[in-house]
């Protein structure tokens, strides 16, 4: 049964490298803004064109029916 | 109508067609070439008609080629790595965190720029070699976000921020879970081998985790404590930080002794929930600040002048003046500044050159802007309207008339600490009555069983700690906190609720609070003009950028304009304007030639004559808010009525028919007489609440109970209050009073409620049967089910509030 000692001795050192983390990550002001990422992370990804003429007209139309 | 592709607004007078897309103005459309030119159209995709008018810019941000006023406003600044933080407040949707995300695309010079949303604020990272701050600033402003940098961004690296309740709480969630889990095999109270063999490691393990929640997490509760004790004040946090000393030290003592576990995961939870309510109570708005003074309205530098008397320099055309940028707080008396239009002045100062047209409106309440001629002086927050005038600064920045204000004791006083909450009044009988209770049930139990008066003792101090009591206020403030927040209603802290429920007078500015900023009534007297006239008269009043010319022009310019054969602006008299056979002058009442008019009343007028022959007069009326009548009426059945304004008395006789026969009207009060008067009422055993909008009102709102703030736009400049409400929700005051009314009542059953608690666990403390798992049940029982009830109850109030405000 002494098999306990190392269980709870790993999990509270499991918990506190939790713990850490947390007060690490807050630390570094990753709960400073909790809106802006949930913005960020639905945007499109790049909608990188290559610079062409006639693409860039097809992308205009594509924005005048969208905003109707 | 059309709307604007850019910017949503109706397009008016002018629609620009281009790109098969309606614009409203050119500088709507440049904006949606600039985003085209770059591939960045996804800005439209996002949210429809995103976008701002971008302002002219002439010269205000060439402080910016000041390298020290660079180098203070850059957060890191090496080599070819440089970052800045700019407060942008037309940030609102997605598209702005699209576009401002993407500005690389404008400029490769841009390494990085992430937006935090709710404070409206942009970071960015640039390469000052390739690109400079000013042209950064340029830019964001070409495409319609203009950074606001304003004296108060001087000097602003390094802003601590507090997250030390964060890792508190963090520290007590933490200890509370684990130690919840440790005690579970020892509720059950089963005696197993292994159990009885492991109970002390378990202890001691429970100990170790509960030592940093009485020493960091509850650090606060013990400070407060022994501050309040030496105060001879008996508040909350004594009988809290008594139960938790007494739980620690009688746990320690149980397993030191072996008696029993303890109430560790009691002493935990008790902590952790108390942390929680203090947390919730804490809701900030990050684009709000509550603490300006006239530091973020004042620039951060402004144009001297100097005059070369060694080096000649030849910048300004055939002018031997050279203009500089330089730092406010570096004026001295005797310097020379230029003030173009629109611009701040900094400073007192005697007019030198230029035609003086002075928005005094945010400093003393006066509506009309006022016209100065050279010589005269000048105090520092005017804002200079029409052409560009030159000052000599008189006195220094901290020095000037308005500044002073700000030396009054009372900005310095913390409000807080002047005012008895709820939970403290009842937490000085409370205290006493537990003691009184402790000693008495030991007392008795001394004469029974010695050995169990000291277990009584300390059990009633631990079950009595008033946790509930504790959590009912900051739940419940709070919850009405954030209602009041979604109603457009910002308060600084949550204790300004209970404040609100004991108001009994109500102080009003007039200029701007009242009456808005923006509309104008304009009605026209006299002989009806002809139609040539009237386009010759919204042509000339076009020419003029004075803004009485600006705000007639806005109600004429449908008249349709011509082209002027003439056009000269008398400086503080009026305009000539002529075309063809018509000749038009408008202006002050000597200007037009009708001498017996000028002693008018205190309205605002504009004169208009035609070919020499007097036709009548535009008068101007403040506008005031809607709903303002039916505000008066709904609060004046509570509450005393007071107008204070600092304008003059030309529109007593509007207010006073729409204010109840009971209320007090003053006009014509200096900044100083509006906070004395605020400290004479409250002299009188009056609690009052002020609405202000400007800083004239700053020293009132900082004397008052309450002072709240109303703004038209929350994100520019409100002076320090303790809650900001949009203009819109000023009409609603009398709901957010009468909610802040029910959320006391709230907070008074959640009293009765938990000391029902108290009662249940003192029966069990005074018998002697303080069983842990007893504490450790009714301790979070008491605390959720005061959360439950006062969340359901301020829900309710909220929702109340919302038909209310709708239905309306």
């Amino acid at each position: 049964m002494s098999i306990i000692y190392v269980l709870i001795t790993v999990s509270v050192i499991v918990a506190i490298v939790f713990f850490i983390a947390f007060v690490y990550s807050v630390k570094k002001g990753q709960y400073d803004d909790t809106y802006t990422p949930s913005v960020r992370m639905l945007f499109e990804d790049e909608l990188v064109k290559p610079k062409k003429e006639h693409e860039k007209s097809d992308n205009k139309e594509i924005i005048q029916t969208s905003n109707q | 109508m059309d709307n604007c592709y850019h910017c949503g607004d109706t397009c008016r007078a002018t629609t620009i067609i281009h790109d098969e897309k309606k614009f409203c103005c050119n500088g709507c459309k440049t904006v949606y070439d600039i985003l085209n030119e770059n591939e960045l159209t996804y800005y439209y995709d996002l949210q429809a008609t995103p976008g701002k008018t971008p302002i002219a810019i002439e010269g205000r941000f060439d402080f910016l080629d000041n390298q020290d006023i660079v180098a203070k406003l850059l957060e890191f600044d090496e080599q070819d790595i440089q970052i800045v933080s700019f407060v942008i407040p037309h940030i609102h949707c997605s598209s702005c965190i699209w576009v401002l995300e993407n500005l690389n695309k404008l400029h490769p010079a841009f390494l990085n720029t992430q937006v935090d949303f709710p404070k409206k604020t942009v970071r960015i990272t640039y390469n000052a070699t390739q690109f400079s701050l000013k042209e950064v600033v340029l830019l964001l402003c070409k495409i319609g976000y203009e950074p606001t940098i304003s004296l108060e961004d001087f000097n602003k690296k390094e802003k601590k921020v507090d997250r030390s309740l964060i890792y508190k709480l963090g520290v007590a969630g933490f200890a509370f879970g684990n130690i919840m889990f440790l005690s579970f095999p020892e509720y059950f109270e089963v005696s197993e081998f292994w159990l009885d063999k492991f109970k002390f490691v378990f202890r001691w393990l429970m100990f170790a985790f509960a030592v940093p929640v009485v020493l960091y997490s509850a650090r606060d509760y013990f400070v407060s404590a022994y501050r309040g004790l030496h105060a001879k004040v008996l508040n909350i946090d004594v009988p809290i930080a008594l139960g938790i000393s007494v739980l620690f030290l009688r746990s320690t003592a149980e397993i030191v002794m072996d008696w029993g576990t303890g109430f560790f995961d009691s002493l935990a939870g008790l902590v952790f929930f108390l942390l929680l309510g203090k947390f919730f109570q804490q809701k900030t708005y990050g684009f709000l600040s509550f603490e300006r003074d006239y530091k973020s309205y004042f620039p951060i530098a402004v144009t001297q002048l100097i005059k070369p008397e060694s080096a000649p320099i030849s910048e300004e055309n055939s002018s031997d003046v050279k203009e500089i940028q330089t730092q406010v707080y570096e004026l001295k008396p005797g310097d020379r500044i230029l003030i173009r239009n629109n611009e701040l002045i900094p400073a007192d100062g005697v007019l030198i050159k230029g035609a003086g047209c002075i928005d005094y409106s945010f400093v003393t309440g006066e509506a009309v802007p006022v016209n100065k001629l050279s010589g005269e002086s000048i105090f520092a927050g005017g804002r200079q309207q029409g052409g560009i005038i030159e000052i000599e600064i008189t006195k220094a920045v901290a020095q000037s008339y308005l500044t002073q204000l700000w030396n009054n004791d009372i900005f310095r006083k913390n409000k807080a600490s002047r005012f008895e909450n709820m939970t403290d009044q009842i937490s000085r009988r409370f205290t006493i009555a537990i003691l009184a209770i402790a000693i008495i049930a030991t007392a008795i139990w001394l004469f029974y069983d010695i050995s169990t008066a000291l277990q009584v003792f300390t059990a009633v101090l631990i079950v009595a700690c008033p946790c509930a009591i504790a959590l009912a206020a900051p739940f419940t403030l709070g919850n009405m906190l954030r209602i009041f927040g979604r109603r457009k209603l910002y308060l600084k802290e949550s204790f300004v609720i209970e404040q609100m429920a004991q108001i009994d007078t109500v102080v009003f500015d007039k200029t701007g609070t009242l009456t808005s900023n923006q509309k104008n009534k304009i009605t026209y007297h006299g002989v009806p003009l002809s139609k040539n006239e009237q386009t010759v008269l919204t042509s000339t009043l076009r020419a003029s950028n004075h803004p009485l010319s600006r705000a007639l022009y806005d109600v004429l310019q449908d008249n349709g304009i011509c082209t002027l054969d003439d056009f000269s602006e008398e400086a503080g008299n009026g305009l000539t304007g002529v075309s063809g056979a018509t000749r038009v002058r408008t202006g002050s009442a000597t200007f037009v030639g009708n001498e017996q008019l000028q002693v008018a009343s205190n309205r605002t007028q504009v004169h208009v004559s035609a070919n020499n022959q007097y036709k009548g007069a535009y008068s101007f009326q403040n506008t005031y808010r809607e709903g303002i009548t039916d505000l008066f009426a709904d609060l004046g059945n509570t509450v005393h009525l007071v107008i204070l304004s600092g304008d003059n008395d030309g529109e007593k006789e509007i207010l006073k028919a729409q204010l109840p026969p009971s209320a007090q009207l003053k006009f014509n009060q200096k900044p100083n007489d509006k906070l004395n008067f605020i400290k004479e009422l409250q002299r009188q055993g009056r609690k009052v609440m002020m609405i202000g909008d400007g800083l004239n009102d700053a020293g009132a709102l900082a004397q008052s109970d309450v002072g709240i703030a109303v703004s038209e736009d929350v994100n520019v400049f409100s002076p320090a209050s303790d809650g900001i409400i949009d203009a819109s929700q000023l009409q609603e005051l009398a709901q957010f009073l009468k909610g802040s009314h029910q959320s006391v009542r709230v907070i008074k059953f959640a009293f009765i409620f938990s000391l029902f608690y108290n009662l249940i666990g003192l029966g069990f403390a005074v018998t002697g049967n303080l069983a842990p798992v007893v504490a450790a049940i009714l301790m979070p029982l008491s605390s959720i089910s005061i959360v439950v009830f006062t969340t359901v109850c301020t829900y309710l109030i909220g929702r109340n509030l919302k038909t209310k405000i709708e239905l309306k």
